[in-house]
């Protein structure tokens, strides 16, 4: 085992506890329960988005539209005056009569740059929030959480959750009655 | 780690009727094993013709490898292209294929905002024949440049000659869209990808195929909060493809549209292109999915549902394409504009082309009303033609565009005829088996199937079923 496994926060003390169920129903539940019970530092692990979990564990965000946003803003900005910027101020040059800031003919290409920065923003974006590409996780450590990509629903409740103690919160876990509870290992 | 290969004797695959978008009896656990498992069966287990259809495609390859050395050796000179007609094949091909793409977006963008539960079994293989599609569209414009190795020069870029490219010409907005399109299909099947990989990174059985997703599912572990920032990232790239989808095929209209060639000098280009392009995009979809389903089993996955919603998608947007006949019949004779009466006389029997126009109106006007019928929506090998009909129609309706109306400008002088040289067939035919490569390439090594929006799909009718039993 490792050293010094009492003390939470302390090195070799356990990430936290790892509550198994077989549907969603049961582990919303669960995750609503826990948020009552006054638990806040927690996640769950599904194998597909179910509706409502994020909310019933507390968690609200709106950093990825915001950054969409931002960045559709910026796209467009930046189509736009790379267009007028070539046309107007690099290479003057008049076609067909026309002014030279033309703006009509630059809309396609202010649209593409939008769309492109977008949604180039939207995936970077959503990746860095979720933290990934992340080679190491402790939630890996348990054995039955390669089903978590395919039929399992987990809650975790981590160690760093003030209310956390291993043999109160264990008890907790045990009440929902999931399939198991783990100790995770950092 | 168990491997899902059951005995053809065994099948479960039943298909569930037109009803139903899944089988019956489908748990979380099998939509996985079953999708998965036409990735992770060892490697002779593969169906027999996917080594054939390999096999052909791979030699198309290498048939487009010659074509385009020689191309690169001795120039454009080898294709047909001559001037008045110096678009030919290359554009043809370009549009056709890019069109193909487009209705991969269309199935994973825009169904999504709509709600359709029949679109979540071919997305993921929808937006893979996207992204082949437009590598192989992507290839023409720069093999039709001449001098391919300056090809750029079409981004804008500061160089030492201070020239910078011309920003009101549709040329250059093509390389906008088609490049943002590019980029964007990758990304939108990537994120799509993510959570299965992590699901075929837990389930592989061998070092090297756990590694490999591992690297790729970029330690995906389902975390709520994970998927609340995935779903809205998820949907704001659907939001955001679906006016994509519409502009690039719009931009590929103004290609013409915005010259003054007659017969191309139309407004109604943008929406019937982008039609046109959904149109054929849905016949490969099907071309490509009624083997697939067979081979690998899937008929409970993609089931009747499936291929009778295509059949009508493809069926409604055959329709818009013939009102853009129609149209274009009625603009040139209501415009009293003596060029476009000609352009359109030459294109249905004044000129050498004329068969080309009653080809095309017969592949994709007159055949495809047979889809009408609910009957020949349910057989298979109806479908399967009709769409292999569409696919022809719609290139030769490419053909009709760029060929007849570039043979017959403003002056019979520069009037020409274009006939394409055996290298023009090779690199389009090439692209067919780049194309067909990759597609098989896919389905061997990565799911082909969505696997988590199956697994929501599972949760979705049960509880229904729950809703309606008790």
């Amino acid at each position: 085992m490792h050293p010094g496994t009492n003390g939470a926060g302390h090195f070799g003390a356990p990430f936290g506890l790892m509550a198994e169920f077989d549907t969603p129903e049961p582990l919303l539940e669960a995750a609503r329960r826990a948020r009552d019970e006054g638990y806040r530092n927690m996640d769950a692990y599904t194998p597909m988005p179910v509706e409502g979990l994020s909310e019933a564990i507390g968690f609200h965000t709106s950093w990825v539209q915001r950054l969409v946003f931002i960045a559709g803003v910026s796209g467009a900005t930046g189509g736009f005056t790379l267009c007028w910027w070539m046309t107007v101020i690099a290479y003057p040059h008049i076609v067909a009569g026309r002014p030279l800031n033309s703006w009509p003919a630059y809309v396609p290409i202010t649209f593409e740059s939008m769309v492109l920065i977008s949604c180039l923003t939207a995936v970077i974006g959503m990746l860095a929030l979720n933290g990934l590409p992340q080679p190491y996780h402790p939630v890996f450590n348990v054995p039955e959480f390669a089903r978590a990509s395919r039929d399992r629903f987990f809650l975790c409740i981590e160690s760093t959750d003030p209310k956390f103690d291993s043999e109160g919160t264990r008890a907790f876990l045990e009440e929902l009655q999931p399939l198991g509870v783990t100790v995770v290992e950092p | 780690m168990q491997l899902d290969d059951r005995e053809p004797t065994a099948l479960a695959t039943l298909d569930p009727g037109p009803d139903k978008v899944i089988g019956p009896g489908h748990d979380y656990g099998t939509v996985t094993d079953e999708i998965s498992g036409v990735v992770l069966r060892p490697f002779l287990k593969t169906p027999p013709q996917m080594f054939i259809g390999f096999a052909c495609a791979f030699l198309l390859v290498n048939i487009f490898l010659v074509a385009v050395t020689w191309l690169f050796a001795r120039g454009v000179g080898v294709w047909g292209i001559m001037i008045p007609v110096a678009w030919g094949f290359a554009i043809i091909n370009f549009v056709w294929w890019i069109g193909i793409g487009h209705a991969g977006t269309l199935i994973s963008a825009i169904l999504l905002l709509l709600k359709q539960d029949w679109r979540t079994s071919i997305n993921r293989f929808s937006e893979a024949m996207t992204l082949f599609a437009v590598a192989c569209a992507g290839m023409f414009p720069i093999l039709h440049l001449g001098r391919p190795w300056l090809a750029y020069w079409l981004i804008p870029y500061p160089n030492t000659m201070w020239l910078w490219p011309q920003p009101r010409s549709p040329l250059i907005w093509d390389v906008f869209a088609v490049s943002t399109y590019a980029t964007v299909s990758v990304l939108f099947w990537f994120t799509g990808l993510i959570p299965d990989l992590a699901s075929m990174r837990d389930k592989a059985g061998s070092p090297i195929a756990q590694k490999i997703f591992g690297l790729l599912a970029m330690g995906w572990r389902g975390s709520a909060k994970h998927w609340a920032r995935y779903q809205k990232a998820y949907l704001l790239l659907a939001g955001l493809s679906t006016p994509l989808v519409v502009s690039v095929h719009s931009v590929v209209s103004f290609d013409f549209s915005v010259a003054i060639i007659p017969g191309w000098h139309t407004t109604i280009f943008p929406p019937y292109f982008v039609a046109g392009a959904i149109y054929s995009g849905f016949a490969m979809v099907l071309t490509l999915a009624i083997p697939v389903r067979r081979w690998y089993h899937l008929e409970d996955l993609i089931t009747m549902r499936h291929i009778e919603c295509m059949s009508k998608v493809m069926l409604g947007t055959g329709l818009i394409v013939a009102y853009g006949y129609v149209m274009e019949a009625f603009m040139a004779w209501y415009s009293a504009n003596e060029y476009e009466r000609y352009a359109f006389l030459n294109r249905m029997w004044v000129g050498g082309y004329w068969w080309t126009y009653w080809l095309l109106v017969l592949c994709n006007i007159l055949i495809p009303q047979l889809l009408w019928s609910r009957r020949v929506r349910m057989t298979i090998p109806a479908v399967f033609v009709i769409s292999l009909v569409v696919n022809v129609g719609m290139w030769l309706e490419r053909f009709v565009i760029v060929v007849t109306s570039l043979t017959r400008d403003f002056v019979p002088s520069s009037w020409g005829m274009y006939y394409p040289t055996v290298w023009d067939w090779a690199t389009y035919a090439g692209t067919i088996g780049v194309f067909l490569s990759l597609m098989f390439l896919f389905i061997r090594g990565l799911p082909a199937i969505s696997i988590f929006e199956m697994r929501e799909v599972v949760h979705h009718n049960a509880e229904a079923a729950h809703a309606s039993g008790d």
